[in-house]
Order: structure tokens, then C-alpha cells, then sequence
């Protein structure tokens, strides 16, 4: 069988699958268990299609280190002039198939846990995959805008009804935060194609460096800000943070898997392909205050985390130091610095997805998060222990590992960047190794304090088959690194020279205004 | 000399001669029927009445019966189709949800029927006039039947109560339209919406008479439209109301006055509007979202909502007065306002139980367990009240907003902008009680009957349509802009 065949449709496939999925678990009578393995059944599917990207990337990528694969671009709507214009990069292609690679595991975790209403919350978690894809794969802003808002409403709808005690509390705070966030990239989008009539991102690209979409005075400031706002609530960049613990504590297991794994990297991504692509010379001149913050973030995510007694909100605080290293990488603009970041997006998901993974199982079993109820987990659980250490292991950076590879880039990157960057940001490398041995050592060493844990089972079938390939992927993306970093670095330094042959208009024009 | 009205003068009013027909015949055999008996066959006579007051309108639509006709009374063209449509859908929609509320809440009588199809009538007709006496007479003839309607529930102290205070505040107001009229008649010597416009247009000194006409005529419309500051009657009167007729009247005399107020905005002395309108659409979408925050009954809740729907709209006039750019977006929002709010009365009705019990917020709990698909259209409603996209509620936002941007009403633009924001918060608290909140009854949300699930499903396909494809709406509204503003 020829699988080139596929290429055009690929992406569309893989988008819509899992919506299509959903529409029949929807008229699907109310058996839980046949909706599970039907969830199932589909997520893998995705993912088996989502590995075609990869599989014949090389093959279909074209000569410009720029340009796009697998592109789609047909008319839908006429006024506004809105294009069904979709196709990946070297940088998406990858985000693609974390997300359909995190799902499966989604639904396995939500096997046991979720019983209550179980037929919405996989219809949920679909609808929540096809989004996720959309907004790396969309190349026409308002298609973008579109599955952007479109994952808010089932993430905010899993956190506020399977959730845990203050769920409503913490899907409405995060549903305002990205809301509001999201309406200021709205206005902005609006006002690129109000002046522009198109909503193209490869058009608009083109028109903004070729200078004639002319953006006066600080106008070009106000558009970057607009989207700067919705992307940093959602990284979180500090001091934008605060919805975060909240989420991700009361959200359930697949929740936080998706929100960390996933939710987290479009934030970073759109840094990265809006905010850098279509106004470079904007990110530049902010690149200071924002890798400062970037800073902060990583300082402030750690030693937060370090103070933390509940195991979940110290996961979730990590996150905001893990993805501070992203943003750092990102506003480098250098090679190794956005390399680092992008293949740390990939890590971040990986390790950080299996991290609420591993907490949901120790959850399902205790139904507790607090550090102080464990103490000597590695005798019960043995291989639970394991498996905690090499995630543990990946997520501070141990050479090796996915988790060294990314940070070291990052940390190289910020290097060239500016000296005291890249020192700052490697304290945050430290402390991380501080708050997670320190984690695994008040869980799992020592005596067994609590009589409640004596007895706890180890990992069953269902949940090995979960770890596994996480903790194996985490080794292999730290040994041969090469397999992702080609066509990531093929793509990262497109983003680069575009956003460096935007550089001499810019000079014109400080030019003209200093006579 | 004066001719006899032509053929096409009759097919060009062949909707309202459709509706009017049949609901005289609904009056006639209502007596006739034996005390006690299922009106139903009346009710689904009325709808087939509407249906075929849709086929007239889509026979008129075709372009050898465009122009005037009655003598200049009356003009046939997108525009007006468009805003017939849009009547009659409403019309079909309410006409089913209502089969089976009657009986269930004991008010099955025929004459219902009957007031919704002349009712719909009025509102055709000002959709379709071009003469203000006519527009009057359209304009009280749409009233009076959401008077009486308003009142249907009349064992209920409430619905009694809005149609009083309904009926006493409307006859103001069309007083006030009607002194407009006379003024402006004094001012121009003319009662043709387009002499009027000349007149006004090409004179070097306009008289102070054509400002307080102009003014008094936006009052009596303000108040139909229900825009602050004449919305005071909003609420009571949506809140007493029976569920289904407030989805009709939320929204099809309004569309159609909303048409009446195009027709004049655009036709007449359009710069003299512009403050007018500017002021009426900030107050409505700050009262009207303001308002909606502090409600705890639903109906109270989408009666605010809807005055700030009015405001969003009259974004949309702001910028048709400057360069006629806004009659497209307005005409889109008056559509897709139609279908969501249509709908979410629709499921209120549904909710509602004997004797209204259950309206309040507290009593959609848990609706997402009790009746998943009730609460997931609700909930799509609700998402397109708010203006996400994919829904036609977010293409109306879209369309308003960008026409005033491009008549750089930048301020009116934000101020719109952040309103829509904080509408969300209302919406969105009935959406969290739906899904996160515990039911507080184990009964099982109520039967659903088939014409109320038509009533649904219409509402559902027109929201999704002009959310998914809103090419062919927009075509066409784009040509009634052309015609008006091209005239």
C-alpha cells in the first residue's frame, strides 16, 4: 500500500478522528465499559496516524527550511476571507504527535477513576484531542483562534465536573484567565485583518517582513502584546502563574496530564510561531524584559515547589520553572536556545505527563496528595518506585535522559545570549534536583510511618502498560536525541532567518526617525 | 389619477395576506370546537399557516417582484425577506414549542395560535413598509398581539402583571413613535420613508422640528427594541410572560423593529442619528450585562441579556449611519440572535414545569445528569449568546465588531469588546450550575415532545449554520446593504 497517498489528507484525518470518535460515543448506549475500549480503539488510531507526519516528513518537507508540509489551504468562509489552511513543521509536527501519544494514556489512566458519567468525560477527552491538534496545525489565525477557544470549554468542563473538592472553583479561574487572556489576541488578530483582508499566517508573515503591511508607530508593540497576553497566561509566565496550581490540583488525573502535557506547550508554541514569526523585531526588543520574567519564573516555580506539602500542586509548581526554561530558549534567538526549547516542550510533556500519571495511580489507590501521609513507599511498591525514579530522574535533567538534552540547549543558548541569563537560569537546573530527590526521598525511603500504606498494592498490568513507554521514550529521546532534533532544527532556523531578515527594515527605520 | 393595485402589488404583500388568512381562520373555528378538546390540530394548522407564509415569502423573493408596490406603501426586497424570514422561523419555532406547553400548563386556547400569526403579520409588515403610517399601523398590530400574549398565562398573577405593565408602557411609547410621525410630517410634509429622506438630505437648514420628530420616533422604537434607556420593562415583562411567547417576542417584533430602525437610520438624516445611537448602545450593553449578573431567574436573567444583545446590535447602527457599512452586520445579528435565543426559551419552556415553577438558576443544578442532551443544547446556546466561535453568536460579535472597527468607532469597539467579556460571566454561571453542581431532585427532566424537540432542533441547525457557513446569510445581507444604501 502506498502511504504517501495519505499525505494530503493526513492531518485532516488525524484532527477529526477523534471528533468523529466522540459523535458516536454520543449515540453510544450507556456501557461503560464498551465506551472505554471505543476511546480507546480511536486514540490509538490517532496516534498511529499521527506517526505518518514523522514517518514521511523528510520526504514531503519542503526545499525552504520555512515552509510548511502537508499543507491544506482551501476557501471556507468568504467574508471574513477565512481559509481551511492547515499543515505542520518540523516544530508542530512533533507537538502533533505528543498529543495524540498523551492521549491513550489519558484514557487508560481514566479507566478505573472516572465511573461517574464516564460516556460525557471520554466524549470530553476527544473533543479535547481534536482541538489540541488544531491549534498546532491551524496556519490561518482565525482557524487558530478557533481550536484555541475550542480546547478551553471540554478542559474547563473535565476539571469543573470530575474534578476533586474546589473543581468549580478552580475550571471557572481557569476558564477567566485564558478567556480573557485569548480576547486580547482576538483584537488583535482583528486588527491584522482589518488592515490586511487575510487571515493567512504564511501571508501575513510575508506582508509584515516585506513591510507592506506597514505596522506605524507602536502599533506593531500593541499587536506582540496581544498575543503575548493570551500565550503567557497560558505557559504560565509569571506573574501570570496563579490559575495553575489551582487547575491542575483539582483537575483529575487525564486533566492534569492533558493541561501539563499538552495545554501548557500551545502557550510556548504560539510564543513561537506567532509571536516570533510575525513580529520579530518586536520579540527581539522584548526579548530583555520578557527572559527576565522567563527568569523569575524558573526561580520563583522552584523554590515554591520546594516548600510544597501537597505532591500535585509541587508538580504543578515545577511547571512554571520547567516552561520558564521554554520561554528563555524562545527570546534567546539562538539555534541552541530554541532548540532546547522546542525539544523541551516535548520532555515537559513526556515527563511531566507521567509524573500526574504516577500520582493518579498512588491518588486512585490512597485518595490523598499530601507528602506527609507517605514515607517508605519503595517497600510496598516496588516497581511503582522505579518507574517514579526515572521520571524523576528525566525531569531534573539527569544526563541521559530526554530532560538533560533540552536544558542543556536551552542553558547554551542562554549563554550566548547574555552571562548572567544563562547563570541564573542554571540555578533553577539545581534546585529542581533539590525538590525532586527531596520528594522522592519523603515518599519512598525510610520506614513506613503510616499503617495505611503497609499494605498498598503494587502497579497492576493497565497501569505498567501506562509507564512503560513513557520511562523508555524518556531514555531514548536522551540517547539518540537526533531522530527529533533534525527536523526540529531544520525548522527552528527558518523561524530564524525570517525573524533575522526582518532586521535591516527595522535599522531603515530607527534610521529615518533618529534624522 | 390612481390605478388599481397590479398583481404583483398583491404577491408583494402575498405573507402577510398568507398569515393573515389563517389566522382568521384559527378564530373562526376556535368557538367551534367543544370546551375541553386538544387544541393541537390548531396549533399544527398554525404552523402550517407559517409555513406557507414562508413559501409566499420565498416566491416574492424572486427579482421581477422586487421594487414598490401599493402605491409606494410598501417595498419588496432582501431586506425585507430577509427580516420576513427571520419573523416567520421565529414564528414556526414558537408555534411548536408551544403544542404541548399549552395544555400542560391548562391554557390551551386557539386564539393563541391566532396572535401569533398576526402577530407575525405586524412584524412582517414593518419589515416591508416604507410609509410611516403604515409602520405605525404594522407597528400596533405586532404590539397589541404580544399585549394579549404576554397576559396568556391568566390564572398567574405575573403574567397578568407584564401584560399590564406591557400593554400600559407599550401605548406610550407607540404614542411617542406616532407624535415622531406627525412632527416629522410637519417638518417635511411628507410621510414616505425615502421623501422624507430627500427632503432631509439636500436641505441646507434642517428644521428643530426633524430633531425632536427624530427623536421622539427613537423612543417609541427604543422601547420596542428594548435598549436602555427605555428597557425599564424588560425584565417584569419577560419574567411574567409564558416562556414561549417570550422567545417570540424577544425576538421577532424586535428584529422587525430593528428593521424599521435600519430602514430609518439609513434612509433619514442618517448623521443626526449617530450620538443618538452611540449613547443608547453603550447604556444598553452596560445595564443589560450589569443587570444579568444579579439575576437568580433565568427569565430575568436573558430578558438583561437581551437588552445587551439589543446594544450589541446598535453597535452595529453606529457604524451603518456613518457609511452604511453596519446593515449587513446587524442584519446577520438580528438572524443569529433569532436562532440562540429562540432556542435557550425554548429550553426553558422545556424546563419550565406547571405553572413556571422552575426557572430559577438553582433549579438547573445538575441538569447535565438528569437530561445530558437538554443541558448540552442548552449549554450550545448559552456558548453562542457569549460568541464562541462556531456558533452564529460569534460571526454576529464578529461581523458588528469589524464593521464598527472599520468605521474606526475605536472606543465603541472596546467598550463592546469588554462587555461581550463580561457577559460570559452570567452565561457561563448557568453553564457551571448545569454540569458541576449536584441535581436537587432525583425526577427526571420532563418529556419531551416532538414538536418542542422541532422547535430545538430548528433553533440548533440556524445557530450552527450561521456559525459553520455563514457564506450564504452573508451573501445575502450584503445585497440588502447594497440595495438599501445603494437606493
Amino acid at each position: 500500500m502506498n502511504l504517501a497517498a495519505l499525505n494530503p489528507w493526513i492531518l485532516t484525518l488525524t484532527t477529526f478522528l477523534p471528533a468523529a470518535g466522540a459523535l458516536l460515543i454520543a449515540i453510544l448506549p450507556r456501557r461503560d465499559r464498551d465506551i472505554r475500549w471505543f476511546a480507546l480503539a480511536i486514540s490509538v488510531i490517532t496516534l498511529l496516524l499521527s506517526l505518518h507526519l514523522p514517518r514521511h516528513y523528510a520526504a514531503v518537507a519542503p526545499a525552504n527550511s520555512g515552509s510548511f508540509a502537508y499543507e491544506v489551504n482551501a476557501p471556507w468562509i468568504t467574508s471574513p476571507n477565512i481559509h481551511y489552511h492547515i499543515g505542520v513543521d518540523g516544530i508542530s509536527m512533533w507537538l502533533v504527535v505528543l498529543t495524540t501519544f498523551l492521549v491513550p494514556f489519558c484514557v487508560l489512566a481514566s479507566w478505573k477513576s472516572i465511573h461517574d458519567r464516564a460516556k460525557e468525560f471520554f466524549i470530553l477527552l476527544l473533543v479535547l484531542e481534536t482541538a489540541m491538534i488544531g491549534v498546532f496545525i491551524a496556519l490561518d489565525l482565525f482557524l487558530f483562534y478557533f481550536f484555541w477557544e475550542a480546547t478551553l470549554i471540554p478542559m474547563a468542563l473535565i476539571i469543573g465536573i470530575y474534578g476533586h473538592e474546589r473543581r468549580v472553583y478552580a475550571a471557572v479561574k481557569f476558564f477567566l484567565y485564558t478567556m480573557i487572556g485569548s480576547v486580547f489576541m482576538l483584537a488583535a488578530i482583528i486588527w491584522l485583518y482589518a488592515q490586511s483582508g487575510t487571515f493567512d499566517f504564511v501571508e501575513l508573515q510575508h506582508l509584515i517582513s516585506s513591510g507592506t503591511l506597514a505596522l506605524p508607530g507602536q502599533t506593531a508593540l500593541w499587536l506582540f502584546l496581544g498575543f503575548f497576553l493570551a500565550f503567557a497566561v497560558k505557559v504560565p509566565l509569571f506573574p501570570l502563574h496563579t490559575w495553575l496550581p489551582d487547575a491542575h490540583v483539582e483537575a483529575p488525573t487525564a486533566g492534569s496530564v492533558l493541561l501539563a502535557g499538552v495545554l501548557l506547550k500551545m502557550g510556548t508554541y504560539g510564543l513561537l510561531r506567532f509571536n516570533v514569526g510575525l513580529f520579530p523585531a518586536e520579540a527581539h526588543r522584548n526579548a530583555p524584559w520578557i527572559i527576565t520574567l522567563a527568569i523569575i519564573g524558573i526561580i520563583y516555580g522552584a523554590l515554591v515547589a520546594l516548600v510544597q506539602p501537597n505532591m500535585k500542586k509541587l508538580v504543578a509548581y515545577s511547571s512554571v520553572s520547567h516552561l520558564g526554561f521554554v520561554v528563555l530558549g524562545i527570546y534567546s534567538f539562538t539555534a541552541a536556545g530554541m532548540d532546547g526549547a522546542v525539544y523541551q516542550m516535548l520532555n515537559h510533556g513526556i515527563s511531566t505527563g507521567a509524573l500526574f500519571l504516577l500520582l493518579g495511580m498512588i491518588y486512585d489507590r490512597r485518595h490523598n496528595y499530601e507528602i506527609s501521609e507517605y514515607g517508605g513507599l519503595a517497600t510496598p511498591m516496588p516497581v511503582y518506585a522505579t518507574l517514579f525514579l526515572i521520571i524523576t530522574l528525566s525531569s531534573i535533567g539527569l544526563p541521559l535522559m530526554n530532560g538533560f538534552i533540552g536544558e542543556f540547549l536551552v542553558l547554551s543558548g542562554a549563554f550566548q545570549a547574555k552571562m548572567i541569563y544563562g547563570i541564573l537560569a542554571a540555578s533553577g537546573v539545581i534546585w529542581s534536583a533539590f525538590y525532586m530527590l527531596w520528594l522522592y526521598q519523603r515518599v519512598f525511603y525510610g520506614r513506613i510511618t503510616n499503617p495505611a500504606n503497609a499494605a498498598l498494592p503494587d502497579l497492576d498490568g493497565r497501569e505498567r502498560t501506562v509507564l512503560w513507554p513513557l520511562a523508555v521514550l524518556a531514555l531514548v529521546m536522551g540517547v539518540i536525541p537526533s531522530v527529533w532534533m533534525n527536523s526540529i532544527d531544520r525548522s527552528v532556523t527558518g523561524v530564524l532567518q525570517s525573524s533575522q531578515s526582518s532586521w535591516p527594515i527595522v535599522r531603515v527605520e530607527t534610521n529615518t526617525v533618529l534624522r | 389619477m390612481i390605478t388599481p393595485p397590479s398583481t404583483a402589488d398583491y404577491i408583494r404583500v402575498l405573507p402577510e395576506i398568507v398569515l393573515s388568512l389563517w389566522g382568521m381562520i384559527v378564530m373562526f373555528v376556535e368557538p367551534l370546537l367543544p370546551e375541553g378538546r386538544s387544541r393541537k390540530g390548531l396549533g399544527i394548522f398554525a404552523a402550517a399557516g407559517v409555513v406557507a407564509a414562508i413559501g409566499a415569502t420565498l416566491y416574492q423573493a424572486q427579482p421581477q417582484f422586487a421594487g414598490s408596490g401599493f402605491y409606494d406603501m410598501i417595498r419588496v426586497d432582501h431586506f425585507s425577506v430577509f427580516f420576513h424570514l427571520i419573523v416567520l422561523m421565529v414564528a414556526l419555532a414558537t408555534t411548536l414549542m408551544s403544542l404541548d406547553y399549552l395544555p400542560f400548563q391548562k391554557i390551551d386556547h386557539g386564539e393563541y395560535y391566532a396572535l401569533i400569526l398576526l402577530g407575525s403579520v405586524g412584524g412582517c409588515l414593518m419589515s416591508s413598509a416604507v410609509e410611516l403610517v403604515l409602520i405605525f399601523i404594522a407597528l400596533e398590530i405586532s404590539s397589541i398581539a404580544s399585549y394579549v400574549l404576554a397576559g396568556f398565562r391568566r390564572h398567574a398573577a405575573e403574567s397578568t402583571e407584564s401584560a399590564m405593565k406591557y400593554f400600559l408602557l407599550g401605548s406610550f411609547a407607540t404614542a411617542f413613535f406616532l407624535y415622531g410621525v406627525a412632527l416629522l410630517y410637519g417638518a417635511t410634509g411628507s410621510t414616505n420613508v425615502f421623501d422624507i429622506a430627500n427632503k432631509l438630505n439636500g436641505a441646507v437648514h434642517i428644521e428643530p422640528l426633524a430633531y425632536v420628530a427624530v427623536a421622539l420616533i427613537f423612543t417609541g422604537l427604543g422601547f420596542k427594541v428594548a435598549c436602555a434607556p427605555f428597557h425599564i420593562w424588560t425584565p417584569d415583562v419577560y419574567e411574567g410572560a409564558p416562556a414561549p411567547v417570550v422567545a417570540f417576542m424577544s425576538t421577532a417584533p424586535k428584529a422587525a423593529a430593528f428593521a424599521v430602525l435600519i430602514r430609518l437610520v439609513i434612509d433619514t438624516a442618517s448623521p443626526h442619528w449617530f450620538w443618538v445611537i452611540w449613547v443608547a448602545a453603550v447604556l444598553s450593553m452596560c445595564v443589560g450585562n450589569l443587570g444579568a449578573i444579579l439575576q437568580s431567574n433565568v427569565k430575568r436573567m436573558l430578558a438583561y441579556s437581551s437588552i445587551a444583545h439589543a446594544g450589541y446590535l446598535m453597535v452595529a447602527f453606529a457604524s451603518a449611519s456613518n457609511r452604511n457599512l453596519g446593515i449587513s452586520a446587524a442584519m446577520f445579528y438580528s438572524a443569529a440572535y433569532a436562532a440562540m435565543n429562540v432556542g435557550a426559551f425554548a429550553i426553558i419552556t422545556q424546563m419550565s414545569g406547571r405553572g413556571e415553577r422552575y426557572v430559577q438558576i438553582d433549579d438547573y443544578s445538575g441538569l447535565g445528569k438528569r437530561s445530558p442532551a437538554l443541558a448540552a443544547a442548552l449549554t450550545f446556546f448559552l456558548l453562542s449568546l457569549i460568541g464562541i466561535p462556531m456558533t452564529g453568536g460569534f460571526f454576529a460579535k464578529f461581523y458588528v465588531f469589524s464593521a464598527a472597527l472599520r468605521t474606526q468607532l475605536i472606543w465603541l469597539t472596546i467598550i463592546g469588546v469588554v462587555n461581550s467579556g463580561m457577559g460570559s460571566y452570567y452565561y457561563l454561571r448557568l453553564i457551571v450550575r448545569m454540569y458541576m453542581y449536584e441535581p436537587r431532585t432525583d425526577e427526571p427532566a420532563p418529556r419531551m415532545h416532538a414538536g418542542m424537540a422541532a422547535a430545538i432542533a430548528l433553533s440548533l441547525i440556524m445557530t450552527l449554520w450561521l456559525g459553520i457557513l455563514p457564506n450564504a446569510v452573508l451573501h445575502y445581507t450584503q445585497g440588502a446593504q447594497r440595495v438599501i444604501a445603494g437606493r
